[in-house]
């Protein structure tokens, strides 16, 4: 079991405890133990390290002071802190990831509250937090606030529930503060009640290193931030929404020259008074030459075009420039991407065109991961990249290792050329947006494509397939991707034996996700003998029925097979529209809502 | 005279289907609120995608009575909700900031709208409402200080609620906070009272 969960704790003989202590010479061999385990960093070696003997067993949760929960289901907070007592940085997701895409109704679990009691009790000593699509509210905000006098950092990601009062007396409580990092979260804001959680950290010289809260959809008081900002020398990394204009953003950068990661507010939006002419143009430009440390930029909200060029001078350093919420054509990104020959990670809309595309290929040789977004997230839309620009990709950023690439139709060959020439890649995501497209050359399924990419990429880790694809497709990934961890399946295959290629071949794999396709209960039932080294399954609109759900249930009692049905569904209660199901220690849990039923 | 986009629009608006509200999602723009309320949550699950109750729409042949728009699918193509309501919400806030603006003509029987982003100046933006409103009037429209040829003056709504003569102040200035435009008679113009 387990390769990232915390630990062996199905095979109950390495439970430590119980009986009587080990003898002396036992003791000091632990101490001596502890002493080298405390500089083993990855929680997969220390789990590995953890099933030795009781002695590593012991030692090994004495020294791990990282705790990573995959699944906030998978163990119980009480379990998880008796056994680590000594955590410092916990790292806990929740909700499955296509709950981000609308299929996971709310309140649905993932709640923090459970998670932050127990550690309130046990880890008084807890520096970092990291949440991924959790639930939480400003109560287990103030519970955290108040419970961890030497609290450093905290990064929200992909969260709901909570809101700027909960941010309020996150900065006036903890004092030692470096990171407040929100990405992508859900606040909880009614208009009236808005809470001004800048002004609240504290007035003296803070020790804040990263700011960011580009999601928050409130306007922030400015002259708060500046302040802020003004008394906080450490920091290096700053994220503002889009209510901050770029005036103001042109003061905060003055006062913060040492930034290295800017996200930026609206980049010159019409709405803004603006003052006539360049002028405004050439001081922001002025600026950024003076951030000479800037290497990852971001935010580009509303982005005037005129005001592109401002960015010129750091072009250069960047290694990191995120363009994806900005709307601006090929024709006035490809200035700017000329200059960045130092890129890695470059994130765009589909705007830049495959010209522009083939300007990164051109310039960032050092690419490591391109992404590039729909800017009309729709199958009907107009393709604006294509088979094209991917190719040129591959032929030109040879050292690519992750790439995420919407467009609205592929060809096999491009696909086939990127896997022959990025041999690095590591994650492969391809989401041709118009359901079941076959190649819109040659009219065929996309199955050599993908089939090629598990082929020559030797290190996948990490595949999402789309278009076209019959069972031939999962043959290829059952045989050749070795190494796949995470599966995104969507609209495809033909009959069970593709779901059942995947589930008999992929001996790495943990993350399964698949929805609208025609896979049922006999394909299911097809990867008993692996459930349990996987972290979940997810099957939406596919063909099961309660009857294969119940026998995987009744089959393998350590795994949670939860069926999710939404409020407005006929009576067919055979049919199961949602399949979520995850190993766990700790049984079917207790704040299921009634939309849930647990097998 | 001709049948215009704007008109089409219209009658969409008073056509007699059956279907669920808010089935044109990708025409109008979904009242998702930017601040992420609960309630945005909800109507991103729920009104935005109809038909959401049988998945493969494809296969049912969407046969929701959809004029225009193939049915959408719950959820696809994967893009976070965080990211579509980012741009939606863009476009919303700066509909709010009077980029849409009705034009009425005074003895005119109905209103136009316009898109203020179009027109690039004044002059574009005269141009526009003369073609618009020829029909109703015999000679040009100018609404431009110092012309005094003409029976009409054109003035808008500004942010304060304030009526405004056209060509006052710069161009982006007056896009960002012109609301709604007025094409005055001449006669109402000069001797008018503070409101309208």
């Amino acid at each position: 079991m387990s390769e990232d969960e915390d630990g062996g704790g199905g095979s109950a003989k390495s439970r430590g405890g119980g009986g009587a202590p080990p003898p002396f010479s036992d003791q000091v061999l632990e101490i001596v133990l502890e002493n080298v385990l405390q500089f083993l960093s990855s929680r997969r070696d220390r789990n590995a390290a953890s099933l030795v003997c009781r002695s590593w067993y012991r030692a090994e949760a004495q020294t791990r002071r990282e705790l990573f929960i995959g699944n906030c289901y998978a163990v119980s907070p009480r379990r998880a802190t008796e056994r680590f007592r000594r955590i410092r940085a916990v790292v806990l997701k929740g909700k499955p990831r296509f709950a981000d895409f609308g299929l996971v109704p709310i309140n649905w679990g993932a709640h923090f509250h459970p998670w932050v009691s127990a550690m309130a009790a046990a880890y008084p000593w807890l520096e970092k937090l990291c949440l991924k699509r959790m639930s939480l509210t400003d109560g287990d905000l103030s519970l955290l606030a108040h419970s961890f006098p030497n609290f450093k950092e905290l990064s929200l990601i992909c969260c709901e529930g909570f809101s700027t009062a909960g941010l309020a007396v996150i900065a006036e409580k903890c004092r030692h503060l470096r990171v407040l990092d929100l990405i992508e979260d859900y606040l909880e804001d009614d208009e009236d009640e808005m809470v001004d959680w800048i002004s609240r950290f504290p007035e003296t010289t803070t020790c804040l290193e990263s700011l960011g809260f580009d999601c928050v959809g409130s306007a922030v008081n400015f002259e708060a931030l500046e302040a802020l900002v003004t008394r906080s020398p450490a920091l290096r990394r700053l994220r503002v929404n889009h209510h901050v204009s770029v005036d103001q953003l042109h003061r905060l950068m003055a006062r913060a020259p040492q930034l290295t990661h800017l996200g930026t507010g609206s980049f010159g939006s019409a709405a803004a008074a603006i003052p006539q002419g360049g002028n405004n143009v050439v001081d922001l430009m002025s600026t950024f030459a003076g951030s000479k440390s800037l290497v990852c930029l971001s935010g580009f909200r509303d982005v005037a075009p005129q005001y592109l060029p401002a960015i010129h001078p750091v072009c250069a350093n960047l290694t990191s420039l995120n363009f994806s919420y900005a709307e601006v054509s090929a024709e006035e990104l490809i200035p700017v991407i000329r200059h960045c020959h130092n890129l890695q990670i470059f994130w765009v809309l589909d705007t830049v065109r495959d010209e522009g595309l083939q300007a990164v290929a051109a310039t960032c040789k050092d690419l490591r991961e391109l992404r590039v977004f729909p800017l009309d997230p729709t199958e009907d839309s107009e393709g604006s990249v294509s088979d094209v620009g991917l190719i040129a990709i591959s032929e030109g950023c040879r050292k690519l290792r992750s790439i995420l690439y919407f467009c609205q139709q592929m060809t096999n060959m491009a696909v086939v050329t990127m896997s022959k020439n990025c041999q690095d890649l590591v994650v492969f995501r391809l989401c041709i947006m118009g359901r079941r497209r076959p190649d819109h050359v040659t009219g065929e399924p996309m199955d050599e494509g993908f089939g090629a990419i598990v082929m020559n990429c030797k290190k996948l880790r990490r595949l999402a397939v789309s278009g076209l694809l019959t069972d031939k497709a999962f043959a290829y990934i059952g045989k050749y991707g070795k190494l796949v961890r995470t599966l995104s399946v969507a609209f495809a295959g033909n009959t069970d034996l593709a779901l059942t290629y995947v589930l008999e071949g992929c001996t790495k794999l943990q993350k399964l996700e698949i929805r609208d396709s025609p896979f049922g209960d006999s394909a299911l039932l097809a990867g008993l003998h692996h459930y349990y080294n996987m972290r979940f399954l997810w099957m939406s609109s596919c063909k099961l029925s309660v009857r294969g759900c119940m026998e995987v249930a009744q089959r393998l009692p350590h795994l949670v097979v939860e069926v999710i049905r939404e409020r407005d569904e006929d009576d067919d209660h055979e049919a199961v529209e949602k399949l979520y199901m995850y190993r766990s220690l700790a049984g079917p849990r207790n704040d299921a809502p009634p939309f849930v039923e647990i097998l | 005279m001709e049948v215009t986009a704007s008109d089409l629009d219209n009658l969409k608006a008073t056509e007699l289907r059956l279907g669920l509200p808010g089935i044109d999602a990708p025409e109008k723009p979904a009242p998702v609120s930017p601040r992420g309320s609960k309630r945005a949550l909800l109507v991103s699950n729920e009104e935005c995608w109809p038909g959401k109750n049988k998945s493969p729409e494809a296969d049912s042949g969407g046969q929701e009575a959809q004029p225009m728009a193939k049915a959408q699918v719950v959820g696809w193509p994967p893009i976070r909700s965080y990211r579509k309501n980012s741009f939606k919400a863009r476009k919303e806030e700066m509909e709010a900031a009077g980029l849409f603006v009705k034009v009425s003509m005074d003895g005119a029987p109905y209103l136009r709208k316009i898109d203020l982003k179009v027109y690039q100046d004044y002059k574009e933006l005269k141009e526009a409402l003369d073609n618009m409103f020829r029909c109703f009037s015999t000679g040009e429209l100018s609404g431009m200080q110092g012309c005094n040829g003409s029976e009409y003056a054109i003035t808008y709504e500004d942010k304060d609620g304030d009526w405004m003569l056209v060509g006052d102040v710069p161009w982006e200035m007056f896009m960002s906070s012109c609301k709604r435009l007025r094409i005055m008679r001449r006669s109402e113009a000069t001797g008018m009272p503070s409101s309208p």
